[in-house]
């Protein structure tokens, strides 16, 4: 087993933990967004450090240093690989800017606690490779979001169907595909719920509605904090990937390619800035799936990088809606808001936020979409072409955004709208990663490609796995 | 040094000088500085020198030692060996590029100062020359651009800061929505070029215009593909050129773009952003000519477009859109030149056309300030010259031809009806039924969209703005 130099995810995963229990300690909300940036900036840190140290080592996965949990829980559930290192720490940065960036009027609002723990389990979710593992973690995640919706006072019962729905469904598809419940090795029932699981959690069309929902009830910082790590994404990854036949995957390929082009139009006629933002996430969000399930080496590269330019760019896209929110309350798009003077850097941001999503030349959403495209036209050319269409339309949702907020009669505000220095920090921290990775996309492309092929040969392994018991069976019925 | 590394270095900084600008404008209003009016002029001033000047000795380099087609190798943007993947950055001076960057060099040296002057003390100063200096960036790339992804991002970079500049005066609606409608137009060229793109990756394993067009310069090369490839990557870089140039259907942004400042107005849809469209078809001629039907229907839209812009031209009142519509009659002529094959006639129609717009558009408000000197002189209005050929047609023709100059063909009306309203109602239409569903699951009344709250303040301004 392969170990980094030190325990940096368990310190990584450690540090929300720690600031939770301290917060215990004292009553004022201030001191609350104190800690959790603190943690977060520390967690953050120590992702950083797993990914630099992973780097140096040059191996597919490695273990922590004086593993604790490894003896308890087994090997798979503290691990850092090609795949998951950038995910743990750009998910700690986003963690650790968004508490950073919630202004002092709204920490009363911000359950920044409930957030710590939502960093938890999804750092936890990620490091982990054990199938039962990310089911649990990801059934935990659901409990800050639910608190949250409960401390206000909104109906949970939509989002906490859908939840349900999906742990229920994953967790039936685990049982009979890991304890052969279903006593046929050919069944198809375990993956297609497995399937089933992964869509409702994606937001993939007909089980999407919950998210829009979502980000009406809970505050923005929450729920983009409880959709931008693309937890779907990642258990399509981890669960169905090595399982599924080629039939599943082109089903989620399919359904998330629908709901892609849809979603982009979608975004297109809502007169609610935040409705506008998940259906532009899930858009995006769905290509990730789309190129996951091409499973073609560069489509498979294409979907990851689009991974991190999601990730980095979508997050930006939703700091930078959130920052004026917590400006001027919730933002209508029925008619043009005259923000631009008020605000200029985040009109900026939100622009290069936005054109980092569509994939716009030297942002970092462009390797991954070409990519992405290039990949999928290999197999099915229609799909190629569908990605590009659902891109055209989503630039268009943008930029119909940016004018109608920060374009009209100027507002004339008794007080300074303009952006706060913590604020500042998070721009330029996340402006310099959309550009530097748009401008040098060789390397990401590089470690992503790695990642793939890694993928790749382990859902070959698992080919080669389930097709000899299956031979074996054969056998045994011949006899 | 030798030639080769004098052709790069040359070559290099009349390419990348464009970027050290928007370093130089747009990274010290991030950390909330910012330069003043005289430093971006003289900095603006200074890129275009450089610019301009190396563009010269590269070409007067070209001319002394004869190469016709200099390929500058930047490397490999993108690459993964193992799968023959790789996007190449290449630079190309050639007797197309060439002129078209002196040309982007001259005319935004130009309007660079003459803005100096015209925007003076206006509020969007600085967010004008960040868009100007994207546009210079984009032009600059999609002319000397050797390979179709370098093309694409000076296309697409282009196209963003049109939008922007369109909208410039942003505090009226007008602007806003015009940019909106050119952006929109503009994002379904990008997709049609981008599909393009990606589909002659497919075909040749690379975008290197030089893999695609054969060995011979241009524009004596011979496309490398069949002709059915050729008829699939040429409709799609066709459609990318409509949109771009606005040719028939796409021309109703075109008198619209006319709502942004003079100055970008002369340069962008009078002189420069106008011909890219024109520059995309004169670039892969080669793949036109591949197939009569391609050349066919790219002069039949230049036709097409030069006819419809002649009429609608006729009839404007205002000296803006008189030129716009002036611009595309040109644009459409050339087009026409491109599809016929005279590339080195349509690339000089194309140099004069734009000087001389430039100069026309940069005129046109002292222009109007002389016509009231000439018409208090005389004191009545100036004579006008009714051509020969109107007398020769029946009233009811003229009539008709007169409703339909001045609406336009109803080219905005036909496209909105087929595609945009449709489009609209289906999605506004599943937004209400998503609504509704997540209403009775969650047991609400309706959902919170329905009552966007908006802060005191700020809600009563909203509010009294949009009544």
């Amino acid at each position: 087993m392969i170990e980094l130099h030190l325990p940096w995810i368990e310190l990584a995963l450690l540090s929300p933990l720690v600031g939770i229990a301290v917060s215990f300690a004292f009553r004022s909300v201030e001191l609350y967004r104190i800690i959790a940036v603190c943690a977060s900036l520390f967690s953050f840190v120590f992702a950083f450090g797993a990914w630099e140290d992973f780097n140096t080592l040059k191996v597919f996965e490695a273990h922590d240093k004086w593993d604790l949990i490894s003896p308890f829980l087994g090997s798979n559930f503290v691990v850092v690989d090609e795949l998951n290192a950038p995910l743990l720490m750009f998910t700690a940065l986003m963690y650790f800017l968004t508490a950073l960036a919630t202004l002092k009027t709204k920490v009363r609002r911000f359950p920044f606690r409930l957030n710590l723990i939502s960093q938890f389990t999804v750092l936890a979710a990620l490091a982990c490779r054990e199938n039962w593992g990310i089911v649990i973690l990801l059934a935990l995640q659901v409990i800050p979001a639910y608190a949250e919706l409960k401390s206000r006072q909104r109906s949970s019962r939509g989002f906490l169907i859908h939840m349900l729905l999906f742990l229920g469904v994953l967790t039936s598809g685990l049982l009979l595909y890991e304890f052969n419940l279903t006593r046929n090795t050919q069944s198809i029932t375990p993956v297609i719920l497995i399937t089933l699981a992964i869509l409702i959690r994606s937001g993939c069309i007909p089980f999407h509605c919950w998210l829009p929902d979502l980000f009406e009830k809970a505050t923005l910082g929450s729920s983009l904090l409880f959709v931008s790590p693309l937890l779907g994404a990642y258990a399509a990854v981890r669960i169905l990937l090595p399982i599924a036949p080629d039939w599943a995957l082109r089903t989620v390929a399919l359904v998330s390619l629908v709901t892609s082009v849809y979603s982009a139009g979608m975004a297109l006629v809502q007169t609610d800035a935040r409705r506008f933002f998940c259906y532009l996430f899930l858009s995006n969000s769905s290509l990730v799936l789309v190129g996951l399930e091409v499973a073609t080496p560069i489509g498979l590269t294409g979907a990851l990088c689009t991974w991190l330019a999601v990730l980095i760019s979508i997050f930006g896209f939703g700091l930078t809606l959130r920052a004026v929110e917590s400006r001027v309350g919730t933002l209508s798009l029925k008619g043009y808001q005259g923000l631009y003077d008020q605000m200029p850097l985040l009109a900026s941001f939100f622009l290069l936020t936005g054109l980092a999503i569509v994939g716009f030349p030297g942002t970092i959403g462009f390797a991954g979409v070409e990519l992405l495209v290039e990949g999928a036209v290999e197999i099915y050319p229609l799909v190629g072409a569908a990605v590009v269409v659902a891109a055209a339309v989503n630039g268009i949702a943008i930029l119909r955004a940016y004018f109608l907020i920060f374009t009209g009669t100027r507002y004339e505000s008794s007080c300074c709208m303009k952006a706060r220095a913590p604020e500042k920090i998070a721009v330029v921290c996340l402006s310099f990663l959309i550009l530097v990775g748009g401008i040098f996309p060789n390397s990401s492309v590089r470690s992503r490609y790695h990642a793939a092929k890694e993928i790749m040969s382990r859902r070959k392994l698992d080919d080669q796995t389930n097709a000899q018991p299956s031979h074996t069976n054969r056998s045994g019925d011949s006899k | 040094m030798e030639l080769e590394q004098f052709y790069k270095v040359i070559g290099i900084i009349s390419g990348g000088v464009p970027l050290l600008l928007l370093i130089a404008v747009g990274i010290p209003p991030i950390f909330g500085a910012k330069l003043s009016e005289k430093s971006t002029a003289t900095t603006v001033y200074w890129t275009v020198v450089i610019g301009l000047l190396t563009s010269l000795i590269m070409l007067a380099t070209m001319l002394i030692t004869g190469d016709r087609h200099v390929p500058i190798e930047l490397g490999n943007w993108i690459s993964i060996p193992e799968q023959h993947f790789q996007f190449h950055l290449k630079f190309v001076f050639d007797r197309l590029s060439v002129p078209f960057v002196i040309l982007t060099y001259l005319l935004c040296g130009i309007v660079g100062a003459f803005t100096s002057r015209y925007l003076h003390r206006e509020p969007g100063f600085n967010r004008f020359y960040i868009s100007y200096v994207l546009f210079m960036i984009g032009m600059i790339f999609a002319s000397l651009a050797g390979t179709i992804e370098v093309l694409f991002f000076g296309w697409e970079l282009v196209g963003l800061s049109s939008a922007l500049l369109i909208a410039f005066f942003h505090e009226r609606r007008n602007p806003v929505r015009s940019g909106f409608l050119a952006w929109c137009v503009y994002r379904i060229a990008d997709a049609a070029f981008l599909v393009a793109a990606i589909t002659m990756h497919h075909l040749t394993g690379a975008g290197d215009f030089d893999v695609l067009m054969g060995s011979g310069t241009w524009p004596e090369g011979q496309a490398l593909i069949t002709e059915n490839q050729a008829i699939i990557v040429g409709s799609l870089l066709i459609v990318a050129a409509a949109g771009k140039s606005a040719l028939v259907p796409f021309s109703g942004w075109l008198p619209r773009a006319m709502e942004g400042p003079t100055s970008s107005s002369a340069i962008f849809y009078g002189a420069l952003s106008v011909h890219l469209g024109a520059f995309l078809l004169l670039r892969i001629s080669p793949i036109l000519h591949q197939s009569y039907w391609l050349s066919g229907t790219v002069i039949a839209l230049g036709l097409l477009t030069a006819i419809y812009a002649t009429l609608a031209g006729k009839v404007q009142a205002d000296i803006k859109t008189s030129l716009a519509f002036a611009s595309l009659t040109q644009v459409g002529i050339i087009v026409v030149e491109i599809g016929l094959g005279l590339s080195y006639i349509a690339l000089i129609h194309i140099l004069g056309h734009a000087a001389l717009r430039t100069l026309q558009l940069l005129r046109a408000p002292t222009l109007l300030h002389d016509y009231h000197v000439l018409e208090n002189a005389v004191d009545g209005q100036l004579p006008t010259n009714n051509s020969w050929f109107s007398g020769l047609l029946p009233g009811a023709i003229k009539k008709r031809t007169y409703r339909l100059a001045t609406d336009r063909a109803h080219l905005d009306e036909i496209l909105d009806r087929i595609f945009v309203r449709p489009f609209l109602y289906c999605f506004s239409t599943f937004s209400r039924w998503e609504k509704s569903w997540m209403a009775l699951l969650s047991g609400d009344d309706r959902t919170k969209s329905d009552v966007t709250t908006i802060q005191d303040e700020f809600g009563e301004d909203v509010r009294s703005r949009n009544d």
